[in-house]
């Protein structure tokens, strides 16, 4: 079943077209990656989805409710964390948790002291005391403490220390053995790459890949940096290795996802001293993708 | 569908009501005792007809109407009518600033800053948070008109009997209820913070301005203006409910206006559309000094125009205050005239105390901005590049000595230009520019307080605020209420020699200077050496 469609969602500011026919799909009980760089419209997606903003063109809905008019309603079964969390300054966190669950008019008390615990959280501080991380770790916390159906979380992870990221994870792995479904946004690949089933890529406003990570391996390189006991010969003449870069007895280069195995193979037979792996960035699989259609930038 | 647009509307409600549950009950009861303590005071200090009578004489001018209001009841000027006279006008003036505040705080200043984004992605109405804070704040007003109205008659003041009170405050609980209103519309236009408070402001400046002009020379004019329609509920004297009526009608309007409109709007976005910035930053703006300027200006452009027009509208009721003198001989018999100066030459002062009180708004505001810019930590950009401390505090303070003079001058050029206009024996312009300057010295004083509370305590820098509007109070109203002089004189503006009726006198007005100095010299080095709040 699914549970986000965007039909073409179109939304203009002035003249300036943020979003330019959209279509998304989110099914039910899977975990869907929403990668762009800054400013791809990601966030205004999401607005759009949570009915803070009215299409100019298309339509976007949730739980077949159209996302404007029937705003109230699929709230009920949403659970939204921003990238950046503002609250109430003279409120503490502890407050600021429970209006929140009030709110939604679910989540219990243990599940509340729970996801406390597992954040980390101060919830006796005021907000005006917490950094960046620790507010979106007071949203994090009602997010997780409610029984939504759909999460929809927008760079959530961006003031969090890699500790708090690795719990966050499995929230969110948590959630989907749940059945739940979870629209995760991020402008790293490598963030999303471990939890989502399905990723689609957005760039100016325009989706330009969607698909299973799988998928997308053909859009992907993986950087390698290799030091070798004896010179390496033939890389260059072998199927998907790009870029080669040499520094004395140092190797860099690209490689296809889908030939690193043979690549790796060969490369061995050198023996190696040093071998260092990067994974695909997003300005790879961009450059990657228009390569792909012609290198129409 | 539209019961939706408002669901949890009452689970915000409680939650205003317990975010502000200290700012109302302070707002309420401050507004109490003044309108309790001065209509004690009045029957106190004014006990026989006679008495009254002759404070009313003082009254009858022109001058007076534009700055309290017009009254039928001089004639017949009971403790009542006085009250009404006097004070209602002031009172109302500060109910209408309590709920611009409360109004623009929760509703444009929240969504800017991000809060309403969280508070909409629950199942929240589209519509919740704006009626819930027109709710909470038409409550406060219903709570104050109610302790207000019962309290005078319970008082029990000859002449301020139930009805009369309770019109009184359903008056004040009235302005409240359209201010919160008018400011909920503009929350809706204005796509950020500072535009919805300065155009709330703007309206009650001309809103007061326009009801002076029309107390003046033209009554249908007053009934364009909230505050005019307020006065005509003649209150003590007539005892109208249909102005108080109106007033609530056309809040109510205002307010279907401001549904509407947050209705169909996106979050974040205004009806008034904002322009796009400069891509690269001017080389004025590269310097401390140029940046500071370049945030404020906008500000500082519409308050340069109120000082013009305040200046202006103050001017124009001179010729009909020198006429009125002409005519009037009685009252020249009155007011002792003091050798060699006309009358309203003799009223020079007070509108200059008022001049300048108004034109220290925007200096503080100034140096206030410097601990706005520190507490949304963007101090920390500056500072934690080449740019020193005192460099970073220098420039607000530089620009805040800039704008004390300049904003002087523009009321004075405003005065000057339209009572030539109207006078027939015109007030030399040398003469209105020294006796406005006099003033720099004391609002200098208020501008180094404000730095060395941002030095030393910067927590409790909202202190120097507190202090001008103690200063306003006793020294504008001191006059009319016959406080004692000391409480004047704890305030830097009562200690201004009152030119051109008195003689210059340079002692006060240098040791004022040299507080300031002080002030300020302590205000930098305590800044310099403390943390950095954010
Ligand atoms: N309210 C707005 N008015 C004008 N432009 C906007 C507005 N909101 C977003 N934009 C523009 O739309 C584009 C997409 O922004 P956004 O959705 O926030 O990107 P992302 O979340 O992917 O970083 C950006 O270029 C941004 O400047
Ligand atoms: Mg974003």
């Amino acid at each position: 079943m699914t549970i986000i469609k965007t039909n073409n969602l179109t939304k203009k500011f002035g003249k300036f077209t943020a979003l330019n026919q959209v279509n998304l799909e989110v099914n039910e009980g899977e975990v869907y990656g929403f990668i762009g760089p800054n400013g791809a419209g990601k966030s205004t997606t999401i607005r759009l989805l949570l009915g803070m903003m009215k299409a100019t063109e298309g339509e976007a809905k949730i739980f077949g409710l159209d996302a404007w008019k029937d705003a109230v309603d699929i709230h009920k079964r949403i659970a939204y964390v921003p990238g950046d969390v503002h609250l109430w300054p003279n409120l503490t966190g502890g407050e600021v948790i429970d209006l929140f669950i009030k709110l939604r008019g679910d989540g219990n008390k243990s599940r509340r002291e729970e996801m406390i615990e597992r954040f980390k959280l101060d919830p006796s501080k005021k907000c005006r005391t917490y950094s960046k991380g620790n507010r979106q770790k007071v949203a994090l916390v009602a997010a997780f403490a409610s029984d939504a159906d759909l999460y929809i979380l927008d760079e959530p992870t961006s003031g969090l220390d890699p500790l708090m990221e690795r719990v966050f994870q499995e929230c969110v792995i948590a959630a989907k053995n749940d059945g739940k479904s979870i629209l995760l946004s991020s402008h790293i690949l490598s963030e999303v790459e471990k939890l989502c089933d399905r990723v689609g890529i957005i760039r100016e406003g325009k989706m330009i890949e969607t698909g299973t990570l799988g998928d997308l391996r053909h859009l992907t390189r993986t950087n390698l940096l290799v030091e070798t006991k004896l010179p390496i010969i033939g890389l260059s003449e072998l199927k998907g290795v790009y870029s080669i870069e040499v520094k004395n007895r140092t190797f860099s280069f690209q490689v296809d996802s889908e030939y690193l195995d043979s690549i790796v193979r060969h490369v061995s037979q050198f023996g190696i001293v040093r071998l260092e792996s990067a994974p695909p960035t997003l300005e790879d699989l961009f450059m990657r993708h228009y390569e792909g259609v012609g290198g129409a930038f | 569908m539209s019961k939706k647009l408002y669901r949890h509307t009452g689970v915000l409600v409680r939650f205003l009501l317990s975010q502000n549950r200290l700012r109302i009950p302070i707002w309420i009861i401050a507004l109490v005792l003044i309108t309790f303590s001065t209509a004690s005071s009045f029957s106190e200090l004014y006990q026989t007809p006679e008495e009254r009578q002759a404070i009313a004489q003082t009254m009858l001018n022109p001058a007076m109407t534009a700055m309290v209001g017009y009254s039928n009841g001089l004639d017949n000027y009971t403790n009542g009518a006085m009250m009404a006279h006097q004070m209602l006008l002031f009172t109302a003036i500060a109910v209408a600033i309590m709920s611009i505040l409360l109004v623009a705080r929760h509703t444009r200043t929240e969504e800017e800053d991000g809060q309403i984004e969280m508070i909409r992605s629950f199942p929240v109405g589209r519509l919740s948070n704006l009626s819930a804070t027109v709710l909470m704040v038409g409550v406060t007003n219903v709570l104050l008109a109610l302790v207000t109205g019962f309290g005078l008659y319970i008082l029990g003041i000859e002449s301020m009997d139930l009805e009369g009170s309770l019109i009184y405050g359903a008056g004040l609980g009235a302005t409240g209820i359209f201010f919160a209103a008018i400011t909920a519309v503009f929350a809706q236009l204005s796509e950020n913070s500072r535009g919805t408070i300065g155009l709330s402001f703007a309206f009650l400046v001309l809103a007061y301005l326009i009801r002076a002009v029309g107390d003046v020379g033209n009554e249908t004019l007053s009934w364009f203006s909230p505050l005019g329609i307020l006065i005509n509920a003649e209150v003590y004297v007539h005892n109208y409910w249909s102005p108080i009526i109106l007033l609530v009608g056309l809040a109510i309007l205002l307010i279907s206006i401001a549904l509407y409109l947050n209705a169909i709007r996106d979050l974040d976005a205004g009806f008034i559309p904002s322009k796009p910035g400069r891509t690269n930053a001017s080389s004025l703006l590269q310097t401390p000094i140029g940046l500071a300027l370049r945030i404020q200006r906008t500000g500082l452009i519409a308050w340069a125009i109120g000082m013009l027009l305040l200046g202006a509208s103050y001017g124009s009721v001179l010729g009909d205050l020198e006429s009125f003198f002409k005519d009037v001989e009685l009252m020249e018999a009155l007011i002792k005239p003091v050798e060699g100066f006309t009358l309203t030459e003799q009223f020079m002062p007070m509108l200059m105390t008022v001049m300048a009180m108004f034109c220290t708004v925007p200096t503080l505001l100034v140096v206030f901005k410097l601990k706005g810019e520190e507490k949304k930590n963007h101090t920390e950009h500056l500072l934690s590049r080449v740019v020193s401390r005192s460099r970073t505090m220098g420039s607000y303070f530089i620009i805040s000595i800039i704008v004390s003079f300049g904003m002087l001058l523009l009321a004075v050029v405003g005065l000057w230009s339209a009572s030539v206009a109207v006078m027939e024996d015109a007030i030399s312009f040398s003469t209105m520019f020294s006796a406005a300057m006099v003033y720099l010295p004391a609002m200098w004083t208020m501008i180094g307080l404000s730095i060395l509370l941002i030095g030393l305590f910067p927590q409790f820098s909202g202190f120097t605020w507190l202090y001008f509007v103690y200063s306003f109070v006793v020294v504008y109203l001191g006059g009319l209420l016959q406080f004692p002089d000391w409480m004047s004189k704890l305030s830097p503006y009562g200690h201004i020699p009152h030119l051109p009726v008195e003689e210059m006198d340079f002692m006060p007005v240098s040791i004022l200077a040299i507080i300031a100095i002080v002030l300020i010299i302590v205000g930098f080095a305590t800044y310099n050496r403390r943390d950095i709040l954010g």
